[in-house]
């Protein structure tokens, strides 16, 4: 798989979503779970976040999303801040910005059947009505590798690795221009995984998708994103263009996390 | 004597589906087996027949014998003692086995006052020994916290601490570094080596990533479809793999880890 290398023209472009220098603290702890992040997504240049376990990727989405309100510093989509009672501006950003869940199950309604859960956000966005979605829906599940009967059965019926591609299906039906990702390979196994990646980078190259992606695989990261920004206990500890981060890392924890990468025996 | 031994096991849904087909393994005290395979292949579902834990609706036919006792058929109430006592399991979804209600730390105090007779502030100093082990930093904090209130690999770590404090006879553990990133995995995998050497567990161990499950087993099993479809070395069979699914396996995880080697790139 070819690397992605240059990242070009990277400041030509107004970010779709910016973190200001924010920080979070959860009610009751003292410390904060991160503090002083200022990262940049723009449009075609795809950002992944690496980093120790519980050091707060999924935090960042979170604030990303505006599911979580930073205690210091300001989140920005399309330049303005997010803001969750600007109708207008929320209306574009459901739109535009998608996510799939680090753990699928708990983001995957078990009450409802598959079908109704890829359809969802087309339904809710008004792009289509139940008869028009049935065949946007059977084209998101076959494009992640799931049999056409799929739609019609529970997400208790399937794998992990299974539940994963429905929640990659529901974010990407409606051709969003961001997609917030927390780990959507790490249950595939490898053929399953590769093809996956095809499907991102396909949707980036022909939709112009953006990804925002956590993920432990770092051969992953190295296929799908132009930056990456490593975190270390709440804090970004060096980001910049992936060949440079993971190919030349700067940080300590950055040669780590490279040299940790398990390889296959012989 | 053999610990575990499975004989033409098969797993059918209630509308008639094979889900695992004639499946046969067999585990001597002590001994490690890797199980590796496509997405939606039958190896939680193989796993979980281990313990009598199949979803409600499916049958299992064949044989199951662990540690003396035929699982197949079995009564709910000679499963409760074979649980936890000979064989523990780390199941793929750490959320799915933790009570969403119950404090981390109460969920870890169980096994360890059934299988250790521990009260009090023994008890208490063992949970935060349980937690230090799978390198939880803050371990005070985590065993007071929900499930909800951790992170997706501290959650994932909780729930192999849980399955090494009741100290089974055989440690099954489905994709139990999924959510970790690859230093902290690297430490795991070295953790599970060691206590099951000292302990002289068997170990059961599926995995999706041919170079994890090297790190824990010499031998694995290939699945595809419900079947078992090549065993051999890791070693063999990442040199020369027989099967056309094993083979495509070996290239993607190629594919993919070339993508990583970004230091020869121009
Ligand atoms: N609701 C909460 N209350 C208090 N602390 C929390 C809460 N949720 C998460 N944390 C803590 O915040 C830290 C960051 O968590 P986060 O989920 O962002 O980590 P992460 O980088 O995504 O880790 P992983 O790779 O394991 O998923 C962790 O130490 C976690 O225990
Ligand atoms: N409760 C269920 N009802 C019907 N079918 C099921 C159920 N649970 C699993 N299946 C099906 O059984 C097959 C095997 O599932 P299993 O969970 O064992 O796969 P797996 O090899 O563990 O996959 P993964 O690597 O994705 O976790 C899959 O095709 C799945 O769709
Ligand atoms: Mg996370
Ligand atoms: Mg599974």
């Amino acid at each position: 798989m070819t690397p992605v290398l240059e990242t070009r023209a990277l400041e030509t472009t107004t970010p779709v979503l910016e973190l200001d220098d924010v920080a979070l603290s959860y009610r009751g702890s003292a410390a904060p779970v991160v503090r002083d992040v200022s990262l940049t997504v723009r449009a075609g240049h795809s950002l992944a976040l690496v980093g120790e376990s519980g050091a707060g990727k999924t935090t960042l989405l979170r604030l990303l999303l505006g599911l979580a309100r930073p205690t210091a510093g300001t989140v920005r989509f399309d330049g303005e801040p997010l803001a969750l009672r600007d109708r207008e501006q929320m209306r574009r950003f459901r739109r535009g910005v998608q996510c799939v869940f680090q753990d699928p199950y708990s983001s995957l309604d078990p009450r409802r059947r598959v079908g109704a859960i890829v359809a969802e956000p087309l339904r809710s966005l008004g792009i289509a009505d139940r008869r028009t979605a049935a065949p946007k829906v059977a084209e998101a599940l076959e494009r992640v590798g799931l049999p056409a009967d799929a739609a019609r059965r529970y997400p208790h019926e399937f794998s992990g690795g299974q539940r994963q591609r429905i929640a990659i299906a529901r974010a990407t039906v409606c051709e969003p221009r961001v997609l917030l990702a927390d780990e959507p390979v790490s249950a595939l196994d490898v053929t399953t995984r590769v093809k996956i990646v095809d499907l991102l980078a396909e949707l980036k190259q022909e939709r112009g998708l953006t990804l925002v992606m956590v993920s432990h695989d770092l051969s992953v990261v190295a296929s799908l994103c132009e930056r990456t920004a490593v975190l270390e206990r709440g804090g970004v500890v060096e980001q910049g263009d992936t060949a440079r981060v993971l190919g030349d890392p700067a940080h300590p924890y950055t040669r780590r996390l490279v040299d940790s990468v398990p390889r296959l025996p012989g | 004597m053999t610990l575990l031994d499975i004989r033409g096991l098969t797993v059918r849904t209630a509308d008639g589906r094979t889900l695992v087909d004639d499946l046969s393994l067999t585990l001597g005290p002590g001994e490690r087996l890797g199980v590796i395979g496509e997405s939606g292949s039958g190896k939680s579902l193989t796993t979980l027949a281990v313990l009598g834990l199949l979803p409600e609706g499916m049958t299992a036919t064949g044989s199951v014998e662990l540690a003396g006792t035929q699982i197949v058929g079995a009564t709910e109430k000679r499963l409760t003692t074979v649980r936890g006592r000979d064989a523990a399991i780390v199941f793929q979804e750490p959320l799915t086995a933790l009570d969403p209600l119950m404090r981390v730390g109460r969920q870890l105090a169980e096994p360890l006052r059934g299988k250790r007779r521990l009260t009090g502030g023994a008890l208490k100093r063992a949970v935060a020994e349980a937690l230090e082990q799978v390198r939880l930093p803050e371990p005070d904090r985590i065993a007071r916290a929900f499930p909800h209130e951790i992170s997706g690999g501290q959650r994932q770590r909780v729930a192999l601490a849980m399955a090494l404090a009741c100290e089974p006879k055989l440690l099954i553990a489905d994709e139990p570094t999924t959510a970790l990133d690859v230093s902290v995995q690297a430490e795991m995998l070295a953790l599970i080596d060691t206590l099951v050497r000292e302990r002289e567990m068997a170990v059961l161990f599926v995995s999706h990533d041919l170079a994890v499950v090297a790190k824990v087993t010499d031998r694995a099993l290939v699945m595809k479809d419900g079947r078992a479809v090549e065993e051999g070395t890791v070693e063999r069979l990442v040199r020369a793999p027989r099967e056309e699914y094993t083979k495509a396996l070996v290239t993607s995880a190629r594919r993919l880890e070339s993508a990583l080697d970004l230091r020869s790139a121009p």
